[in-house]
């Protein structure tokens, strides 16, 4: 479905991506492994064209991503959970969800889904984005990407910073809305990575190093221990 | 408990701005000398006076907190909607004689409104698209044009219109037909700048409230990048707020014109005056320009009373957006309803 060939990503002079590819297939949870500064969230950003690749291909449903901009792109049906939510915290609950719509009617058509995974937003509903706790500042990025028909999920860091049951949930709406969407995870927390992943792609100082079935990595210690630190 | 823990930053908010309120009400009242006619007349003056700002810092405002560019071209705007509405008002006395073919003075007043408007909404645009949208990344670059294009704006309309002042001669009927409050007299005209400025006011908020573009610009002020990442071309809506916001100012000249004429100095007087508002309000946030803009404008006024005594001097009038803006950022630092930013 997406497919990240060999890309070169510059953030001013300094050369963050060297060379990553990364394959997602359709119907898919693949999730991005690595260090603190290992280039994860650049690659999410170079698939959205925020850091647009200055060289290397990038291809979702067949179609060319280089040379669009970021609202192109996210029309084409690619849904953008970024690192600290950026929720618009002025803008109610409502508002947030409402301003994600692409078409007329995308809210109203999706709204008891989204209450269903997340019930803490329906009473939530009126109250300005910033009165919420992390999590349900989370809870409230997530939903605002299945708004909209998106065909693709991009969420990075969906844990980070949040109580072990509020983790729980989240992991637990991130399977059930992935049945019928593909999903591109950024997750430092091997635990969780690993509980939802189908397949995984380890980023290491700007270069994907390794990539494979989940099922496989978790039983690769060596591996596990060389590029993440996890015991 | 402090008083700010107590009631809340936005508690202690309004309560500085009910502060101010009575501060400016108390002075002047005693500028007045205690004349209720010559008080009435100063507070409905200072609210003109106030509404011209908003004209021009609402776009100022929008455009700040959207775009984060100081657009210091917007009291350009404001001086050729001045021009415009003069010159379609007065077939004889201006450069152009466009409204020669119009006989009704009301008619043509107008007129040189809607022109105003389109004018000041299209050198926006062009502005906007030709000029600012490749220094997106480079926002000294944009100060530093924006600064540029009202230089160039101001000789456009020296080689146009001349550097002599033009007074409004032209009668409009609004403009003759008085009332009277504590047995002064108000003109009619004056009155409803008030409530169409009211009616603005309340329309654009409405607009920023209620409609699906108006949550755009307000989630663009907060992170117009993620606004981006939703499949929103934010660029289009920097380009609508722009030519909104210098449509705004141009109406806002034009409005001015039969009471203030049309000169060389008119715009960066509303202008400096109008960043005084929009940083005194608080950047980028809109009901703060709205109050703002209220309260230079009463202080204003006010002022112009109080120095109306010889021994005080027209200077502190001029001055006084300037001084509203240091004594409230001592007291609030990021204005009225601003965030630290």
């Amino acid at each position: 479905m997406l497919t990240v060939d060999a890309i070169d990503t510059f953030i001013g002079q300094f050369h963050i991506l060297e060379g990553v590819s990364v394959e997602v297939p359709q119907g898919s949870i693949t999730v991005l492994l690595g260090r603190n500064g290992a280039g994860k969230t650049t690659t999410l950003k170079s698939i959205l064209g925020l850091t647009p690749p200055r060289s290397g291909k990038i291809t979702f449903q067949g179609k060319t991503l280089n040379g669009r901009t970021p609202y192109q792109i996210a029309s084409m049906g690619i849904g953008y959970v970024p690192e600290h939510r950026a929720i618009f915290k002025e803008l109610t609950v409502r508002e947030n969800l409402l301003i994600a719509g692409r078409k007329r009617g995308d809210l109203e058509r999706n709204i008891d889904m989204i209450f269903d995974l997340f019930p803490d937003l329906k009473r939530l509903y009126a109250l300005p984005g910033g009165n919420l706790s992390g999590g349900q500042q989370q809870m409230l990025a997530i939903a605002r990407a299945l708004v909209p028909e998106n065909h693709l999920l991009l969420i990075d860091e969906p844990s980070e910073g949040l109580a072990p049951v509020i983790i729980e949930q989240l992991m637990a709406a991130i399977k059930r809305f992935s049945q019928d969407r593909t999903v591109l995870l950024v997750e430092q927390n091997f635990r969780v990575a690993s509980r939802l992943a189908d397949h995984y792609v380890i980023i290491d100082d700007g270069h994907s190093v390794a990539s494979g079935a989940m099922a496989n990595l978790v039983h690769d210690e060596a591996l596990i221990q060389r590029y993440l630190g996890v015991a | 408990m402090n008083l700010r823990k107590a009631l809340g930053n936005r508690g202690s908010t309004w309560l500085l701005i009910a502060g101010i309120f009575i501060a400016i009400l108390a002075f002047s009242l005693f500028s007045a000398g205690g004349n209720m006619g010559t008080f009435a007349i100063t507070l409905l003056s200072g609210l003109l006076r106030g509404m011209l700002l908003f004209l021009v810092a609402a776009g100022l405002s929008l455009i700040f907190g959207l775009m984060d560019i100081l657009n210091f071209a917007q009291g350009a705007f404001f001086m050729v909607g001045a021009y415009l509405a003069y010159d379609v008002s007065h077939p004889s006395g201006g450069a152009l004689t466009a409204g020669a073919a119009i006989p009704d003075p009301n008619l043509r007043f107008i007129v040189g409104l809607v022109l105003a408007v389109i004018v000041g909404g299209a050198l926006g645009f062009v502005l906007e698209r030709g000029l600012l949208r490749p220094l997106y990344k480079r926002p000294l670059f944009q100060l530093v044009l924006t600064f540029g294009v009202s230089i160039i704006m101001l000789e456009g309309i020296k080689a146009i219109w001349g550097g002599t002042p033009y007074i409004w001669t032209e009668r409009l009927v609004a403009q003759d037909a008085q009332f009277f409050v504590f047995g002064q007299q108000f003109s009619v005209y004056r009155l409803v700048i008030i409530v169409v400025g009211f009616a603005l006011m309340a329309g654009v908020a409405l607009l920023l409230r209620r409609t699906r573009i108006g949550i755009i610009i307000r989630a663009g002020v907060q992170d117009a990048e993620m606004v981006n990442a939703l499949g929103i071309n934010v660029r289009a809506v920097f380009t609508l707020v722009f030519v909104i916001g210098c449509a705004l100012a141009a109406l806002g000249g034009g409005v001015a014109a039969p009471f203030l004429g049309a000169t060389l100095s008119m715009g960066n007087t509303f202008l400096l005056a109008s960043i005084a508002a929009i940083v005194l309000g608080g950047l980028g946030s809109y009901e703060g320009t709205a109050i703002a803009s209220l309260l230079v404008g009463l202080g204003w006024a006010t002022m112009e009373q109080f120095s109306v005594r010889p021994e005080v001097g027209t200077v502190v009038a001029s001055i006084t957006p300037m001084l509203m803006l240091v004594v409230i950022l001592l007291l609030k630092p990021s204005g009225l309803f601003g965030e630290e930013r």
